[in-house]
């Protein structure tokens, strides 16, 4: 039975963990709005890039063209880009990247194919570390940047095709988590190379004049899509993150309030066991005179 | 005057979006204008400046960098690289890039470094001027 001293505590205990809980859920849904905004902002770029991409590719005949669009004909080394959050206690949010991308990484692996992992973001590679140590090239940290520019993603995409273009690999993925609600974020692999070019959208028919020449515009849009990509990605990766985190604060929050009244009632309970234990030592103490 | 749709948008946000008369657009080989029912053109930006008339009397003009510009059906859509309002734009780091390149140019060793580092230096001593205009 734990003395009346030490459920005091325990009560102080969880109310202050609940204090930096409440404050962390309340933070996270101020920056939540602030990385919501910057996602959507984002998406008016990639949506028109893709349409002019899929113009641009549907001139060019399957197979040739440019080594970022028809990759380079092999399929034997595979660079797996994890985009993770920075930061942990944000309920499931890197666990589920990291699951997807070792899912990836062991199905490759069993045909035979050689794996390596660009890691964005410290998590990812704390938990890939564990497994995969051999494999992971390099680690981008991107814990001193306090609002995503594109600035952030367009040396991450430069140096990708610096590597595809020196053979390092030869069909790359990007891991990331798409935000679609607050309680709904979905972990994604998505194909950076060779391009993967929106299908279905209406390919308009009228003659283009390039300037200069398509295949001159192909081999310079291609190379920033894949930035874009990356921005991308790393914006649907704030926006879930603080998605996340506010979810996994909010509940925990929840549960101290519940521990809190739990113990409140124990802690009451054995105090006026105490009241009436004294009250009866001192009646029978006066009885016995 | 007709009008027509024009989009400008670089990573970061949409910049402008709505009808216009008439953009003026810094193409790679030659500033060229849009009008309505300009035929369809792609073509690769550089560094300058756009200037968008949306009556004759207002007039917006936006600095971009690095991108494309599609001409087609639906009407003119801006990918720029980087873009924004002229009175925000930051002419000393504009002036701390062309001194970057001078010593590029003064740096270059082979005759193709040289002649890239000129190209740059071309580019940003045009897009100062403009900028001036």
């Amino acid at each position: 039975m734990p003395s009346l001293k030490d459920l005091r505590n325990r009560i102080a205990s969880v109310k202050a963990t609940q204090k930096i809980t409440k404050a962390m859920q309340m933070v996270a849904a101020a920056k939540l709005r602030r990385a919501q905004q910057g996602a959507e902002a984002a998406r008016p770029y990639a949506e028109r890039m893709d349409i002019v991409l899929a113009n641009l590719a549907s001139g060019v005949a399957a197979g040739a063209g440019p080594a970022l669009l028809s990759g380079n004909g092999r399929d034997q080394i595979h660079l797996l880009v994890v985009a993770t959050a920075e930061r942990g206690l944000c309920g499931g949010f890197n666990s589920s990247i990291v699951r997807l991308a070792r899912e990836k990484v062991l199905a490759l692996q069993a045909e035979g194919k050689t794996v390596k992992i660009l890691c964005i973001g410290k998590k990812g590679f704390d938990q890939l570390r564990r497994q995969f140590e051999k494999q992971i090239v390099e680690l981008i940290d991107l814990r001193s940047v306090r609002q995503l520019a594109f600035e952030n993603a367009d040396p991450i995409g430069k140096k990708i095709i610096g590597w595809f273009e020196a053979g390092e690999f030869d069909v790359a993925t990007l891991f990331y988590s798409k935000f679609r609600s607050v309680i709904l974020q979905i972990p994604t692999a998505q194909q950076l190379i060779p391009a993967q070019i929106g299908a279905g959208h209406a390919v308009s028919e009228a003659a283009y004049e390039y300037e200069p020449g398509q295949d001159e515009i192909l081999a310079t849009l291609l190379p920033r899509n894949i930035s874009v990509q990356v921005f991308r990605a790393l914006l649907e990766n704030a926006a879930s993150e603080q998605g996340a985190r506010m979810s996994a604060m909010d509940s925990a929050t929840r549960n101290a309030g519940e521990m809190i009244k739990k113990q409140t009632t124990i802690y009451n309970r054995s105090r006026q066991a105490m009241i009436t234990k004294e009250l009866i030592e001192i009646i029978s103490g006066a009885e016995a005179l | 005057m007709a009008t027509f749709h024009f989009e400008l948008v670089s990573p970061e946000r949409l910049l402008f979006t709505g009808e216009v008369e008439a953009v003026v657009v810094p193409g790679i080989e030659g500033q060229f204008t849009v009008l309505k029912d300009h035929a369809p053109v792609m073509t690769v930006l550089k560094a300058g400046i756009v200037e968008i008339e949306e009556t004759a009397a207002k007039k917006i003009r936006l600095f971009v960098r690095g991108g494309f510009a599609d001409v087609a059906d639906g009407g003119l859509t801006l990918l720029a690289e980087q873009a924004a309002p002229l009175e925000q734009f930051d002419s000393a780091r504009l002036a701390a890039e062309i001194k970057n390149a001078e010593e590029d140019l003064a740096d270059a060793k082979t005759e193709e470094a040289k002649k890239l580092a000129a190209e740059k230096l071309d580019q940003l001593n045009e897009l100062k001027e403009a900028i001036a205009a």
